[in-house]
């Protein structure tokens, strides 16, 4: 397995730690009174997504953690996994509702999505920035009603639920954001 | 990304050419003489935790210290030099490998003297700024934090460290859980307007220094800080060349320990010691990051034209 020394730490590099992958987000490096010098760390754990801070001594070396961020195609869920699937291989990965957690609501069939995997298991699974999704319940609109600054809630095929304008009906179809989780605008067939 | 601009604006190089004139002039109303000593040297430094680069059996050098201090012994007076000095493994936001010192040396000042002139440059060229001086000794700052600096073990500090949520990866040396102390709970809590002088630095850390004559556990060693930004480091400088010598090879000694290529001793500095250094004081200040606090930036890069 690689290694990287603590002089070769920059943004963005995969590491181990404790047996949980990492992403480095900032790394200083420190010299107090001409000593010994340190690395303080700012690095992300890719399981939870928590960010930590911890001090190298410079000079010391962690294993690489054998991350990458792959295209795929989400394909369907089965109650339990989310299934993806690699268009150049087809190979397939399944992703546990951990790895979904923060995508699931903006997962539709058939879309290209990057997931992150960890030893070639799906560790999470980012959206594409905008997806089109099916309103499948929302109150009766305002027909004509373009100019009123009011919102309500509408339910997506998905599950995910977000504010759009009075004037827009059921069965619709939205683009959202699913940086921010809000619509963009309605999609004409 | 590859890009054939420069890494800082101009305007910024404009001043910092200003700057350089600032500084030369204030040297020459004091006295001092311009000199310059050679970039590429014979020796390399026994330091252990400075490395150089080295080229064919030449050095880059780390610091003009020897040459000038050699020029001292030749009876020079005060001097002062602005040149490029190299560190190999050193770099991020506020080290680069290749950078500009600022070094000069006062004949009859010990290292509070020449502290409170490093101030009153900074202030100097500070004209928009207002930065109030502090003064304290590296016992002061640790008594500040409830560890007694000669009797703190390597628990206390780790204590300390644990209560900071402060996780270390590696095995430290005593000096060097000291050393993160000072890095982490003092140095990095200084105020952004205040300029801090620390001074009687533990004697392990005396360097080139002599040991204060009241008190031979600290050095007169002094360092001078902007925020949290070390700019200088200065000393009384050490005149008996039987402990210098003794000092450089204390360094080899733990050079060979951490598995590090010893240093062959400058013996032309020592033998310049042995003929006679006055007794004089002389710094170091990091110009680049001095440059950084007079232009409010916060990369060490914004201020190199090029960085390699």
């Amino acid at each position: 397995m690689a290694t990287y020394s603590t002089n070769e730490f920059r943004s963005g590099l995969k590491v181990m730690l404790d047996a949980d992958p990492y992403s480095i987000i900032e790394n200083e490096f420190v010299k107090p009174g001409k000593g010994q010098a340190f690395n303080r760390v700012k690095m992300r754990n890719l399981k939870n997504g928590r960010v930590v801070d911890k001090t190298f001594k410079s000079g010391e070396s962690i294993e690489a953690a054998d991350v990458m961020e792959t295209e795929m195609q989400y394909l369907y869920n089965d109650g339990e996994f989310w299934h993806f699937m690699d268009p150049d291989s087809f190979e397939q990965h399944a992703a546990t509702a951990t790895a979904v957690e923060d995508s699931k609501l903006w997962l539709k069939e058939q879309d290209n999505c990057t997931v992150t995997l960890w030893n070639d298991n799906p560790l999470s699974v980012s959206p594409p920035n905008f997806v089109e999704l099916k309103i499948t319940q929302t109150d009766p609109g305002l027909r004509g009603d373009t100019a009123s600054g009011g919102s309500k809630p509408a339910t997506l095929e998905t599950g995910a639920v977000v504010k759009v304008p009075l004037f827009i009906e059921e069965g619709e179809v939205l683009k959202v954001d699913t940086r921010t989780g809000e619509y963009v605008s309605r999609v004409k067939d | 990304m590859n890009t054939w601009q420069p890494d800082a604006e101009l305007k910024i190089l404009r001043q910092r050419a200003q700057t350089n004139k600032a500084i030369r002039s204030w040297f020459e109303e004091r006295g001092l003489l311009e000199i310059e000593t050679p970039v590429l040297g014979d020796a390399g430094i026994t330091d252990p935790q400075i490395q150089s680069f080295k080229l064919g059996s030449w050095y880059l050098q780390t610091s003009p210290e020897y040459f000038m201090k050699r020029l001292l012994a030749e009876g020079s007076g005060d001097i002062y030099q602005l040149g490029k000095v190299f560190r190999a493994a050193e770099s991020g936001w506020r080290h680069h490998h290749e950078f500009t010192l600022l070094e000069w040396y006062r004949l009859g000042f010990d290292e509070l003297s020449l502290a409170q002139e490093v101030v009153e440059l900074i202030q100097y060229l500070a004209i928009d700024q207002t930065v109030k001086p502090v003064i304290s000794t590296y016992a002061g700052l640790f008594a500040a934090l409830d560890l007694d600096l000669f009797s703190a073990s390597n628990s206390d500090y780790q204590d300390l460290l644990a209560q900071a949520e402060i996780e270390v990866i590696g095995d430290l040396s005593d000096k060097a859980w000291r050393e993160l102390v000072f890095a982490e709970l003092v140095q990095k809590k200084f105020p952004d307007d205040q300029i801090t002088v620390v001074h009687d630095y533990p004697a392990e850390d005396a360097s080139l220094a002599q040991l204060n004559r009241d008190d031979p556990r600290v050095a007169a060693r002094f360092e001078v800080f902007w925020g949290s930004l070390e700019l200088a480091n200065g000393f009384h400088e050490l005149t008996d060349v039987n402990e210098q010598r003794s000092r450089f090879i204390e360094d080899n000694k733990q050079r060979r320990a951490a598995g590090l290529p010893e240093i062959e001793l400058d013996e032309n500095f020592l033998t310049a010691l042995a003929a006679g250094l006055p007794d004089c004081a002389g710094v170091a200040l990091g110009v680049d990051r001095l440059l950084m606090k007079l232009f409010e930036l916060d990369d060490i890069r914004e201020v190199i034209s090029f960085r390699s």
